[in-house]
């Protein structure tokens, strides 16, 4: 029997050091903790990160409702916040979060320039990587109908109407149309594809016109191809679709490329390619934002306790822990990392695609849209009232917050 | 009793009322006429992020000298109801060129309205008589098995609404169970939550289901307290089982079908835990899910706090409203 348990017991540390096989550098004595996003990116750089010690991560997809309060906390609940380029906002605006130049001197030598987030030269946060929807399509598919990758929606909307002909997969397209946040981002990305504006010098709103209503005709159009309960769909329920093999083609989110190919779920591996966004029309840049994710230090704590989460973040974030994870993200690092899932969204950026507009007039219009436009996709309002009562709902809550007069 | 021994006893709820109850709602009330606002600037900002460097004008809060950012609190009288109720709107509606009802209805708490009053009342009498005809059966039941049945009948009340709905919802939405053996027997393609009757049809059907028990069981007891000798007197008269349900049943247990009315119609006014766990919101909304919605900030905080007190207001005042029959019919039987 002992020797038995001891056969255990060392096959289980040799598991264990195989695991485990990269170690953080230092040993953290300072007890910090973070709190972000909760897809996998996150979960990969907070694992890495924990291997210091003293060191608690909380992963929260409501992550963005609780930071600001906490952060505005003294002290602040969090040493250290995942952040995005648009959940970063509230905490600029807020002050919640502490200038990095001294600590990135000190500990982030192995740091890129584009890593470093600058607002008016001051370092803010440090992106770990970037993200974008972009072009999903099935290689099999495409090539049995003799179809060419789609450049423009037109093009889309054509591919779709053959795809369905021949009846090979459920639903020609997906998209992450949700009600809310999804639904206003793909209003914002397309859009933006149809080189308007959301708003005006004086934050009054500006998309209430053609380029609005083409917007809101384009979506209607492409629902025409998908799962009718789209207003349901977010990024996980079109990565099912596409894992079930149950759709060809889908504007998504390049970080969840990694699952698509997941061997446990996937019925479709290695069937999928990526290419950049559609463009809205031929000569345009593709219909898409640029999003980064990364850290911020809070300023309601104790230097040394900055000091120490940065220092973690920075274990979090080596180039090790990134490398051994090349599918997880489309990584931000000094030595790059060959990913086949950056494909989509370099091309899209080469493109021209711009980044996300973030700020807080940017994100009143993109909650409205997501849900005045609703109605008009269930065909119980016009594009142009559509446009007009989120445009009205902009006015309500701008000038509630004060940013149009 | 002695006046001191009452007070001991009843301070403490008295404190804790005030507290938890009487001084928030007193803070929402004020709130709902008041508007609280960041002084704003605007600043020509350089962002540097990994995709470049721009130069935009920004629209920031003023800090002071501490770094916190500067509020100021109006007094806006009733800004915030006029925004909710839009009278401006409401009148174009009914003008000439207005779209009538159906433009009435795109307005938020005129949709989330007109949900809340059909969904309290429809589900009112439903609630009632599924809890009676419960109540009537597992009465007639046994004694020996009427235990477990009505374990097995209280089931549904026990499980948390939110999980409740969202296991509901998983066996509808897309190719759930449910609906693949109902597109297998009718050879058709269903999508449940792509349409906005089935949705409301099945938010209404899980509140009945849920609060169908509770009836049964207050109900249920009421029934052992029925005098059987002016039973035996009816049958012997002649009475049919439906007579002797509408004559004598029903009037002896009628305090506790109002007691319950009352419960419903508040619980059922406040309706939140369905919409959120089918995730109805797309397509239906409650008036206490509009008062969650201006409270859930945006991607850069921005949370219309006067909004949703004059939300909340207006949803007591609903509820008050729906109320007063009820009581009125309660205190008549007090005298």
């Amino acid at each position: 029997m002992k020797l038995f348990k001891i056969a255990i017991l060392l096959t289980a540390s040799i598991l264990y050091a195989a695991a485990s096989s990269w170690a953080c550098e230092f040993k953290n004595k300072v007890p910090v903790n973070s709190l972000s996003n909760a897809f996998e990116a996150f979960k990969v750089v907070t694992a890495a990160s924990a291997e210091c010690g003293n060191y608690k991560a909380e992963l929260d997809i409501d992550f963005k409702n609780k930071q600001p309060a906490a952060m505005a906390a003294n002290p602040s609940q969090y040493t250290i916040g995942g952040i995005s380029n648009s959940t970063i906002v509230p905490l600029l605006d807020g002050n919640l979060i502490r200038p990095l130049d001294q600590l990135v001197a000190k500990y982030g030598s192995s740091l890129t320039e584009s890593q470093k987030i600058r607002i008016d030269g001051k370092i803010m946060a440090i992106a770990m990587m970037v993200n974008a929807q972009h072009w999903f399509f099935r290689t099999d598919v495409l090539g049995k109908l003799g179809i060419e990758v789609p450049t423009t929606y037109k093009e889309v909307l054509e591919a779709a109407k053959k795809i369905k002909k021949a009846g090979i997969v459920d639903y020609p397209l997906g998209a992450t149309f949700k009600a809310g946040w999804n639904l206003g981002e793909e209003f914002i990305n397309m859009y933006l594809g149809t080189g308007g504006m959301l708003v005006d010098a004086k934050n009054k709103p500006a998309f209430n016109n053609a380029k609005g209503v083409a917007t809101l005709e384009m979506m209607k159009k492409l629902t025409r191809y998908m799962d009718p309960e789209y207003l349901l769909s977010d990024s996980t329920y079109v990565q099912k679709q596409f894992q079930q093999g149950k759709i060809a083609m889908a504007n998504l989110w390049a970080s969840r490329a990694g699952n698509i190919d997941d061997p446990k779920e996937s019925k479709v591996i290695g069937l999928i390619d990526y290419a950049a966004a559609p463009a809205f029309k031929a000569g345009g840049a593709p219909a898409t934002t640029l999003w980064w994710d990364g850290f911020t230090i809070a300023r309601n704590i104790s230097d040394k306790e900055a000091e120490a989460g940065f220092r973690v973040m920075m274990a979090g974030i080596d180039h090790k822990v990134l490398a051994a994870n090349p599918d997880a993200a489309i990584w931000l690092s000094s030595k790059p990392i060959e990913s086949r899932m950056a494909k989509g969204a370099v091309a899209s950026a080469q493109g021209g695609a711009p980044s996300y507009p973030a700020s807080a007039v940017t994100s009143i219009v993109h909650t409205q849209a997501g849900q005045k436009i609703v109605d008009y996709l269930t065909g119980k309002k016009s594009a142009k009232t559509a446009l007009a009562d989120m445009e009205a709902a902009y006015l309500v809550t701008a000038k509630e917050s004060g940013y149009v007069k | 009793m002695k006046t001191k021994t009452f007070l001991i006893f009843v301070i403490p709820s008295l404190v804790m009322m005030l507290v938890f109850i009487a001084v928030p709602l007193g803070i929402s009330i004020v709130q709902s006429f008041q508007n609280t606002q960041n002084v704003l600037i605007k600043k020509e900002q350089k962002k540097c992020d990994p995709f470049g460097c721009q130069k935009v004008i920004s629209t920031i809060p003023l800090l002071d000298e501490m770094g916190k950012p500067v509020t100021k609190t109006k007094w806006v009288g009733w800004e915030n109801y006029k925004t909710l109720l839009e009278p401006d709107r409401v009148s174009q509606a009914f003008s000439e060129e207005g779209g009538g009802f159906s433009e009435l209805l795109g307005i938020d708490f005129y949709k989330a309205f007109r949900f809340t009053i059909t969904f309290t009342l429809l589900t009112l009498p439903m609630v009632i008589i599924v809890g009676l005809i419960l109540a009537l059966a597992v009465n007639s039941i046994h004694r020996r098995y009427r235990g477990p049945v009505i374990f097995i009948t209280l089931l549904p009340f026990v499980i948390t609404p939110v999980i409740g709905a969202l296991s509901i919802k998983w066996l509808f939405i897309g190719d759930g169970i449910l609906t693949a053996t109902i597109e297998a027997m009718t050879n058709s393609d269903i999508a449940v939550f792509s349409n906005p009757l089935a949705v409301e049809a099945l938010v209404l059907f899980f509140r009945v289901w849920h609060t169908a028990p509770f009836v049964f069981v207050i109900l249920y007891a009421g029934l052992q307290t029925l005098n059987f000798d002016s039973l035996e007197a009816a049958i012997i008269d002649g009475a049919s089982r439906w007579e002797r349900l509408r004559y004598i049943i029903v009037p002896h247990i009628m305090p506790l079908i109002v007691f319950v009315s009352l419960i419903h119609l508040m619980d059922a006014y406040r309706v939140f835990d369905e919409i959120i766990g089918f995730g109805a919101e797309a397509h239906v909304m409650s008036l206490q899910w509009l008062t969650f919605d201006f409270l859930m900030p945006d991607d850069t905080g921005n949370r219309s706090i006067g909004r949703a007190s004059a939300s909340a207001m207006l949803t007591m005042v609903g509820i008050i409203i729906l109320l007063i029959p009820v009581l009125r019919r309660t205190w008549k039987e007090q005298r």
